[in-house]
């Protein structure tokens, strides 16, 4: 078991979390939108990045471009260590026990895929089935689908009620001697909620079945120890976490990835090659073929390091405070209804006025330079359960202020003027 | 406010809020689906033709109000024209809303004209030219469903 410490916290020293002075640290929030300073509420589909970021990846591209682990020379050396210090900075982050468990991939799309189709080639076969549940994103519906309707397998999906929380006894009850994998959210970025995932994955272990946890949203928010969690597989992007698009993790337990055929085949994922036979390399070399995202790691590491600085635990306590104190704020403008109100849940403010679209709101909002999502958030069955076409979704970051909340709550009353309610 | 106030204009709102021709048209011998994938919006546009003449439209959906508001309007601006003048129409409506519209266009879309303020949200364009499309699926007897996408 993983020692008591944070990992998070020992190498790095810790900086007081203040956001005004977070706030400086980056850049495009200090711009005007049609005239008015942005308020940028749509953390959700991406983050801002934060300086260090920046920097490391101008630094890599000015100093340090080179390939990875093919060049002798200096810069493929720099540029291979950087890579590498960026994977240790992850499982760090993580709390893997190795190195090997990390794989750099394109993002949590890229990371769920790789495990449908490698874990699904080897493991799934017709009759069996794959459990989800009702308030996934499509990147956690799809590849599954797409891997049933190859091998004859079945979805499974567990319910949730009104709040927007998983139904536990029927999860329970669709965990069955023909489940292969369970695959679930750490937090839905269509409610907001935080499914009990402990409990999922003791329920699933006790059943033999693997479980994959799409920690997209969650990375930012939670903390999150694989080892403590005990989960299979988990999925992130790096552009929710300050860093940058184009980079994201599959952790996987090494025992699962060195019985998983690999995903694609080409360079760095083999250590030799003839016509005849083809030998993959090592974790996590054997799930990375092809030259990777070199920069967009080492932007992640920096990102990583920076929220470390600040320590997810102030930074989930700030944005504890922000999500009650705007579900406050909100509840009292007339006919909105707040979609996700489920006790577990995080950063993610979803909600429907009576009367006006979700794109007219987002529309009007933008138009006093605040940005939020408007849409059905890539989780159409989640808008139909909750009978809506769409819901506007304001989502929080570690720089978002009450002030800026106070803004959203006029702004939301001047959508209702526009539309003469 | 003001470039909202040019969106948002009263006759568009009221439309939104009390679309006219809205509902299942029974007799209907043309209908068409349109969907909008990025957030959902669904319109379906029912059309009775009496040779070459939209003898009778309704339509129904869900959707923003510029898309509501563009089917309801449309609906009140077609009924009774020939395929050629509806589609000429669309042709139009169209040219106003990519700002390629000449001043005898806006004048000949009449009521339509209030659309012009779409064009400042070139992400809403979709939302108003959704009714349009499915009117042209109608009208062309294309069963499937049509998207903006
Ligand atoms: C819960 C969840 N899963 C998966 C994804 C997909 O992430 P990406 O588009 O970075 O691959 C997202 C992004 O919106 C998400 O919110």
């Amino acid at each position: 078991m993983s020692p008591a410490v944070d990992p998070l916290c020992s190498p790095i020293p810790r900086r007081p979390f203040d956001v005004g002075r977070v706030r400086e640290d980056f850049p495009a929030l200090h711009q005007r939108v049609q005239g008015k300073p942005l308020i940028y509420l749509d953390n959700a589909a991406t983050t801002q990045k934060p300086r260090p970021v920046l920097e490391a990846i101008r630094r890599f591209y000015e100093q340090d471009c080179s390939n990875v682990h093919r060049g002798v020379h200096t810069l493929s050396q720099r540029a291979t260590e950087a890579y590498e210090r960026a994977r240790e900075t992850v499982r760090r982050f993580l709390n893997a026990r190795s190195e090997e468990e990390i794989i750099f991939v394109r993002g949590t799309t890229e990371a769920i895929n790789l495990v449908a189709h490698s874990f699904g080639r080897r493991y799934v076969r017709a009759g069996d089935e794959i459990l989800i549940s009702a308030m996934e994103h499509h990147s956690n519906i799809v590849p599954w689908q797409i891997l049933c309707e190859e091998t004859g397998a079945r979805l499974r999906v567990a319910p949730i009620n009104d709040d927007g929380e998983l139904l536990l006894d029927e999860f329970e009850r669709l965990l069955t001697a023909r489940t292969r994998l369970v695959a679930i959210t750490h937090l839905s970025n269509a409610l907001g909620t935080i499914p009990p995932v402990r409990e999922i994955i003791r329920l699933a272990h006790a059943r033999g079945v693997p479980v994959l946890l799409d920690g997209a949203q969650a990375v930012a928010h939670v903390k999150v120890d694989v080892q403590e969690l005990d989960c299979d597989f988990y999925a992130f992007s790096g552009h929710k976490l300050y860093g940058p698009t184009g980079i994201g993790v599959l952790y996987g337990k090494a025992e699962w990835l060195e019985a998983m055929p690999p995903y694609q085949g080409g360079g760095d994922m083999i250590s030799s090659v003839t016509f005849e036979k083809t030998t993959y390399n090592r974790l996590p070399y054997k799930f990375e073929a092809g030259t990777p995202h070199i920069a967009g790691a080492i932007g992640l590491g920096a990102a990583i390091e920076y929220v470390a600085t600040l320590g997810l635990d102030a930074i989930a306590a700030h944005e504890r405070d922000l999500l009650i104190y705007a579900t406050e704020a909100v509840s009292g403008i007339p006919g909105l209804r707040l979609i996700g109100t489920a006790r577990e849940k995080a950063s993610i403010l979803s909600f429907t006025l009576e009367g006006i679209h979700p794109h007219d709101i987002g529309t009007i909002l933008d138009h006093e330079g605040i940005a939020i999502r408007a849409g059905h958030h890539c989780a159409q069955p989640v808008m139909e359960r909750f009978g809506v076409p769409a819901t506007a979704r304001v989502s929080f970051a570690l720089y978002n202020t009450r002030e800026e909340v106070d803004a959203l709550v006029m702004a939301l009353q001047k959508v209702r003027e526009v539309f003469g309610l | 406010m003001n470039d909202l106030r040019d969106l948002y204009q009263e006759v568009l709102l009221d439309h939104s809020k009390r679309p006219r021709n809205f509902g299942v048209l029974a007799d209907a011998d043309h209908q068409a689906v349109g969907h909008n994938p990025l957030c959902g919006d669904k319109v379906v546009v029912y059309l009775r033709m009496d040779g070459d003449r939209i003898a009778d439209i309704r339509f129904q959906g869900q959707g923003c109000a510029v898309s509501q508001a563009s089917a309801s309007m449309m609906t009140e601006s077609v009924k009774g024209k020939t395929r050629a003048e509806a589609e000429a129409l669309f042709k139009r409506f169209h040219e106003l809303l990519t700002g390629t519209a000449g001043p005898e266009t806006v004048s000949e879309l009449g009521k339509l004209a209030i659309f012009a303020g779409v064009r400042k949200y070139p992400v809403r364009v979709k939302c108003a030219t959704l009714a349009w499309h499915t009117l042209h699926a109608a009208l062309a007897r294309k069963a499937e469903t049509v998207s903006t996408e």
